[in-house]
């Protein structure tokens, strides 16, 4: 019996041999390539949570936010406020990572508030500033009260506990040695996991056909019965506290935290991803999370010393050739497939008819 | 005497902003004329004001040492920038927008995105990282009055500025080149139909904004006579604020926007520090862009000379 054939009879089977390709991952990773890349994984896990929040409020519900990475810089520096030495405080996770969800969905209420009555590109303009307004109080607010110990940043960051058990040092479990690369692997993939549930289940929800409804045409949508302004704040903060969360784990797992890791460019990497991989599908964005996350360290990491190896010196600094690349590809990627390198199987049947139309 | 002294800041802050707003206003132009016809943000137009800057640069230093007096190699470095940029501008339009015309509208904005990343690093590539300074190659005065100075530079740069706009003006609603525009704006497809050829007019639009940014970038660089590869972004986002809060798609709302928020910013950080008693100081400058932009948009999105904006879904 063949393997297709083999999972076609029981499709649990295909479920048990991902689960266990996930579960060996980092060792298998971490064998091959070094622990750096378990790490680099760690990272496309925590944005590949970032991605799906930003996908509810660009994918789901059509609203354009350029400064989405604001969020995640409320959710780090909550994070960093009470569980680190600056102010002496050390919050259990269990209490920090809902406290962000919410600190961070109270942010995205305040921004959409006053911003929902504006349309597409003005909208894009009003979170990209709001965006650097908050970078820019974190910058400054080290001083004459010194808050977010400004441009330094926030050292000392405790890790994720469990009980006794922390993410931050190697934990022994049945024999096996689990560094702290590993147990942050984990650990994200659970939440990551649980994100992705979370967003399939919302998008066939009521909440979600209200989203796609709003998305395609505003006023049919009012005249259908849609509270549109609850909705469109409902996916506003809802996207903000999954950005909060995942901005507390950030801050755990790096255990450092400054306001120039959440610079305009990061609003826009995360909006790349959802974009490439496809707006408003989970799997698209997913695959856009995880490529855009990975690609562009695989390209640090070979960059250097190929060229070292053509022209026997590094002519261009790697970090530079890697956000050129970035740019040359999201304008390429655009030009050959503007609705995403996975596009939702929804979305097309509605694009179709729309060229129907536009065709009369 | 006390009230002497508070005047001639006062006089300095809006002077100051003057010649922010000025510059504001040029890159503002920019936006608003993209955006009036294709209802687009150029996100790559403030890289453009960059690339004008850093070319200018480059020439003056390449001319610095060949006998030409200073005023024309200035004047030679200012061409030679505009029509690289002009250039760049075309490009941009060719090969990012033109194509994406009738795709999704979320498609042309990744791409401007792209197009802004790839320049900055381009440039980062080709430049350095490092500030250049500009060659001093024109004598600088400063003139006083009232308590407040201004140097030649400075005027200079209300002067052109000044000139640049009205000449724009004057093109736009004289010229049947002009006028071929307005009709675009209005509506590419009866444009099209009226004899109009749109992708020309799209073509000039994005020919006259880039020359307009890479004067500005000259303009804004001279003034901090310093260049870097970085200098665009924040300048094309403020320009942007500039340009909603005049109103979009509205020439003279751009200029008056632009001075506007030039005033607004320099006497705001001037004051900020006094009003807060030392809390918040002048390193909020930044924010006020960004504040007056939401507030602008929430209370008059339409801006203050725009017209009614359409709802596009």
């Amino acid at each position: 019996m063949s393997l297709p054939e083999a999972l076609r009879r029981r499709p649990w089977v295909g479920w048990v041999l991902c689960a266990v390709a996930l579960a060996l991952l980092p060792f298998l990773v971490e064998a091959g390539l070094g622990r750096t890349w378990v790490r680099i994984l760690d990272f496309a896990l925590l944005y590949l949570m970032l991605a799906l929040g930003l996908n509810i409020v660009v994918g789901f519900a059509g609203l354009l936010d350029l400064g989405y990475i604001a969020f995640y810089a409320v959710g780090a520096y909550l994070w960093a406020l009470l569980a680190s030495p600056q102010f002496d405080l050390h919050l259990p996770f269990w209490l920090l990572l809902p406290l962000g969800a919410l600190v961070a969905g109270v942010f995205g209420l305040l921004l959409g508030a006053p911003t929902l009555r504006l349309r597409g590109d003005y909208l894009a303009i009003v979170t990209l500033g709001f965006g650097e307004i908050i970078r820019i109080f974190l910058n400054n607010l080290g001083a004459p009260i010194n808050i977010t110990n400004g441009p330094q940043g926030i050292a000392g960051i405790d890790p994720l506990r469990l009980g006794d058990w922390s993410f931050g040092r190697t934990q022994h479990l049945l024999g096996v040695a689990l560094p702290a690369t590993h147990l942050h692997y984990y650990g994200f993939l659970v939440l990551a996991l649980g994100t992705m549930f979370v967003c399939i289940r919302l998008q066939d929800s009521r909440i979600g056909r209200a989203w796609a409804a709003i998305r395609e045409d505003e006023v049919a949508a009012q005249a259908s019965g849609i509270n549109t302004r609850n909705v469109k704040l409902l996916a506003f903060s809802l996207g903000a506290s999954f950005g909060g969360v995942a901005g507390g784990l950030f801050a755990s797992l790096q255990g450092f935290v400054s306001p120039e890791s959440f610079s305009l460019l990061e609003s826009v990497s995360v909006l790349c991803m959802v974009v490439l991989g496809g707006m408003g599908h989970v799997a698209g964005v997913v695959l856009g999370a995880l490529m855009l996350s990975i690609l562009p360290e695989a390209l640090r990491h070979v960059a250097g010393p190929l060229q070292q190896k053509l022209f026997g010196q590094v002519l261009v600094d790697p970090e530079s050739l890697r956000l050129l690349l970035f740019g040359l590809s999201l304008v390429l990627v655009m030009l050959v497939r503007p609705e995403g390198l996975w596009p939702s199987p929804l979305r097309r049947p509605e694009k179709q008819s729309d060229e129907a139309t536009a065709a009369d | 005497m006390l009230v002497r002294a508070h005047l001639s800041i006062f006089l300095q802050q809006v002077l100051n902003g003057l010649v922010l707003g000025s510059v504001y206003g040029l890159v503002a132009l920019g936006y608003t004329m993209v955006y009036g016809i294709l209802g687009l943000i150029n996100f790559a137009h403030g890289e453009v004001v960059m690339v004008g800057a850093l070319c200018a640069l480059s020439a003056m230093t390449a001319l610095q040492g060949s006998g030409l007096p200073g005023f024309a190699v200035v004047l030679l470095a200012l061409l030679l920038a505009v029509l690289a940029c002009m250039a760049l501008g075309l490009a941009i339009e060719r090969i990012a927008y033109r194509p994406l015309r009738r795709a999704p509208r979320l498609a042309p904005l990744i791409t401007a995105i792209g197009i802004s990343i790839l320049l900055q690093n381009l440039a980062m590539i080709l430049w350095g990282r490092q500030y250049h300074s500009f060659p001093p190659l024109l004598p600088v005065h400063t003139l006083h009055f009232g308590g407040a100075s201004i140097s030649t530079v400075q005027l200079a740069i209300i002067l052109v500025s000044g000139a640049l706009m009205a000449g724009l003006l004057l093109l736009v609603h004289l010229s049947s080149l002009g006028r071929a525009m307005r009709a675009t704006a209005e509506n590419p497809q009866v444009a099209g139909l009226m004899g109009v050829n749109v992708d020309r007019i799209i073509a000039v639009t994005f020919a006259i904004g880039s020359g307009l940014a890479a004067v500005a970038g000259v303009l804004v660089s001279a003034n901090y006579s310093v260049a870097h590869y970085y200098m665009g972004f924040l300048l094309g986002l403020k320009a942007f604020t500039a340009a909603v809060l005049g109103g979009i798609g509205n020439l003279a709302g751009a200029m008056v926007g632009g001075v506007l928020l030039g005033l607004i910013e320099s006497i705001g950080a001037g004051y900020l520090g006094d009003l807060t008693d030392g809390f918040l100081g002048s390193n909020y400058q930044d924010v006020f862009a960004f504040l007056v932009l939401i507030i602008v948009l929430v209370l008059r999105p339409r801006g203050l000379l725009g017209e009614r904006v359409a709802e596009r879904a």
